[in-house]
């Protein structure tokens, strides 16, 4: 347990930290500005990565395997909201039962394989652990530009219609939305995200997984949470939108940090997903908790 | 402008529940008609409102708005031609978003929403001038959270957004019965003042027999999904409470029985 080692160990924490605030930007999309619970996340992550691998591996440029990996996870979203929309299923239901269909798809993908592996010495890979400045300079070009596009795309006539429905579906209509359709355009939007950020893991860790996704929604929270509890204790007063979606890459940063910090205290890995599942509760329950505040 | 032909509405068709809330009601609306709508508590008031807005199919019958039937469209095609302001103060704004992004999206009713900038420099000049006419003190705070808003400043805005673009109906359900009295009335003078300025074709559902007594130039009273009273004209300039709840009387052959609407 020397100092060193937990040194040793920060550089790569920040890295994979990063690619997990990446995600946590596509869980905001659905849990803040669509306020619906979005669980087709674990499994349009492992989607993501499942489609990189695999055309990284058939020896597609990189150019082509990311952008694949974002469509495909548009068409995880696109799923879970038609049937939400369309079949009139909660928007939590629908997320599960697609997060659940896409295991088989995902191994369908991986054609059968429960993991692919693309060694970075044969394969033309964006980013590795072998490489850690790299990789970190690579999360930190993704988070500044998807920062940026969100930003300007929610402040688009279509962005903030979403932003509308999300607060309120009576206003919306009576202002002519069509909310299945925004609807629809969000869980795209924040899937194609998440999957793009499941393509990032894939590479970083130089394989996919068909459950590399399980838990991503609780870690996307627990990120979305401790940056709005880092941002409000710095900026009291409320902060612009550009800084908002900062803190929640920064929130995944820290949750994962936090994580490193917990394994190096040498607390037995399998307790990992407990802790985490505690913390993001206790984050989830203080806003009920305090006075005047409002659930989320 | 608005024709209703021949509408009824049925909730929970088949159970016990069963409620005919509209039953064959027809009514013609000419434009710039201000009209008031008054009834016992569940008379269907609510429904007619409802089925005009399109807030789910209604069973039988047509809704012309203009010349458009507008019997198949859902809420959000519907809302090209309609301002709608609701009784709960919440349920008009998006309260998250500030107040001259809730004016945009008024702003944008009915159009295309695309990739193209959410607000211009311009506009924020005209709802700064939009919001001095409505004298709310809210011209100096359009990117305030209209979350931060009082019930009567939220209806107020409300108000503009159903009628920042001239809607060719403007459905008012209650839209004052949440407010304070004081609060109500200035809210009631700034809609009077709105439709008066646009000319705009108004329905406006209210609880207290004075208002729909003092406020447009037509009343309509509705019991057990029908329109049982229609006042026009001169008439409608010389009701008052008392003749009114004698004609509601003997056309429904019960009492009145909505309190508020007696006592306020
Ligand atoms: N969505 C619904 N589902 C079932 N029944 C409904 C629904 N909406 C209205 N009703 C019923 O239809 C009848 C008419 O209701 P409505 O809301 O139109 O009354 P109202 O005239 O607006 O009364 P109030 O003065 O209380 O607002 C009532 O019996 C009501 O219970
Ligand atoms: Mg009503």
């Amino acid at each position: 347990m020397s100092i060193a080692s937990l040194i040793n160990r920060l550089p790569g924490g920040v890295a994979q930290g990063l690619i997990w605030g990446l995600m946590a930007l596509g869980v905001y999309i659905t849990f803040r500005v669509l306020k619906e619970s979005d669980l087709t996340v674990d499994g349009s992550f492992a989607t993501g990565g499942a489609v990189a691998v695999v055309l990284t591996v058939k020896g597609l440029p990189l150019f082509v395997v990311f952008p694949c990996a974002f469509i495909a996870g548009l068409v995880c979203g696109l799923c879970t909201g038609l049937i939400h929309t369309k079949l009139k299923i909660p928007a939590i239901l629908s997320g599960i039962l697609v997060q659940f269909g896409l295991y088989s798809i995902n191994l369908h993908i991986q054609s059968s394989a429960a993991n692919v592996s693309c060694n970075p010495d044969k394969y033309n890979v964006l980013l590795s652990l072998r490489n850690i400045p790299k990789a970190i300079i690579i999360g930190l070009i993704f988070a500044a530009v998807l920062i940026v596009v969100m930003y300007w795309f929610f402040g688009t006539e279509i962005g903030c219609a979403i932003r509308a429905t999300g607060n309120n579906n009576a206003m919306a209509k009576a202002q002519g939305i069509n909310i299945d359709n925004t609807k629809l355009i969000g869980f795209m939007l924040g899937n194609g995200l998440v999957a793009l950020s499941g393509a990032l893991m894939a590479h970083y860790q130089s394989f996919s997984d068909v459950s590399m996704g399980r838990g991503a929604i609780v870690i996307g929270l627990a990120a979305i949470i401790i940056g709005e509890v880092l941002s409000e204790a710095i900026f009291k007063k409320g902060c612009s939108f550009y800084l908002r979606l900062f803190f929640v890459v920064l929130g995944g940063v820290v949750y994962y940090l936090i994580m490193v910090l917990i394994l190096w205290l040498k607390v037995d890995s399998q307790d990992l997903k407990l802790a985490t599942a505690i913390i993001v509760m206790l984050a989830l329950a203080i806003p009920n908790f305090r006075k005047g505040g409002k659930a989320c | 402008m608005l024709e209703i032909k021949n509408v009824t509405k049925v909730f929970n068709a088949g159970t016990i529940n069963e409620k005919v809330a509209l039953d064959d009601v027809s009514l013609t609306l000419e434009e710039g008609e201000f009209i008031t709508v008054i009834g016992t508590n569940g008379a269907g008031k609510s429904t007619l409102l409802n089925a005009i807005a399109g807030t789910w199919p209604v069973d039988s019958g047509e809704i012309w708005i203009g010349d458009t039937n507008v019997t198949k469209l859902p809420e959000y095609k519907r809302a090209k031609y309609i301002g709608r302001v609701f009784q709960d103060p919440l349920l008009g704004s998006a309260a998250d978003m500030w107040i001259e992004e809730n004016l945009a999206l008024a702003k944008r009713r009915g159009q295309h929403r695309g990739l193209k900038i959410g607000i211009t420099e311009e506009e924020r000049k005209e709802y700064y001038g939009l919001l001095k006419e409505f004298d709310l003190g809210l011209e100096d705070r359009l990117s305030a959270k209209v979350g931060l808003l009082s019930g009567g400043q939220r209806q107020a805005l409300t108000l503009l957004m159903a009628t920042i673009q001239k809607p060719k109906i403007l459905l008012l359900d209650e839209h004052t019965a949440a407010l304070d009295p004081k609060t109500a009335a200035k809210v009631l003078e700034t809609t009077k003042k709105v439709v008066e300025k646009n000319n705009l074709t108004t329905f406006m559902v209210t609880h207290n027999m004075k208002d729909a007594i003092a406020y447009g130039n037509r009343l309509i009273m509705m019991s057990g999904g029908k329109i049982i009273l229609d006042i026009k004209g001169k008439e409608k300039q010389n009701m008052t409470v008392e003749k009114l709840l004698n004609r509601f009387e003997k056309a429904s052959g019960e009492e009145f029985t909505n309190d508020a609407a007696i006592l306020g």
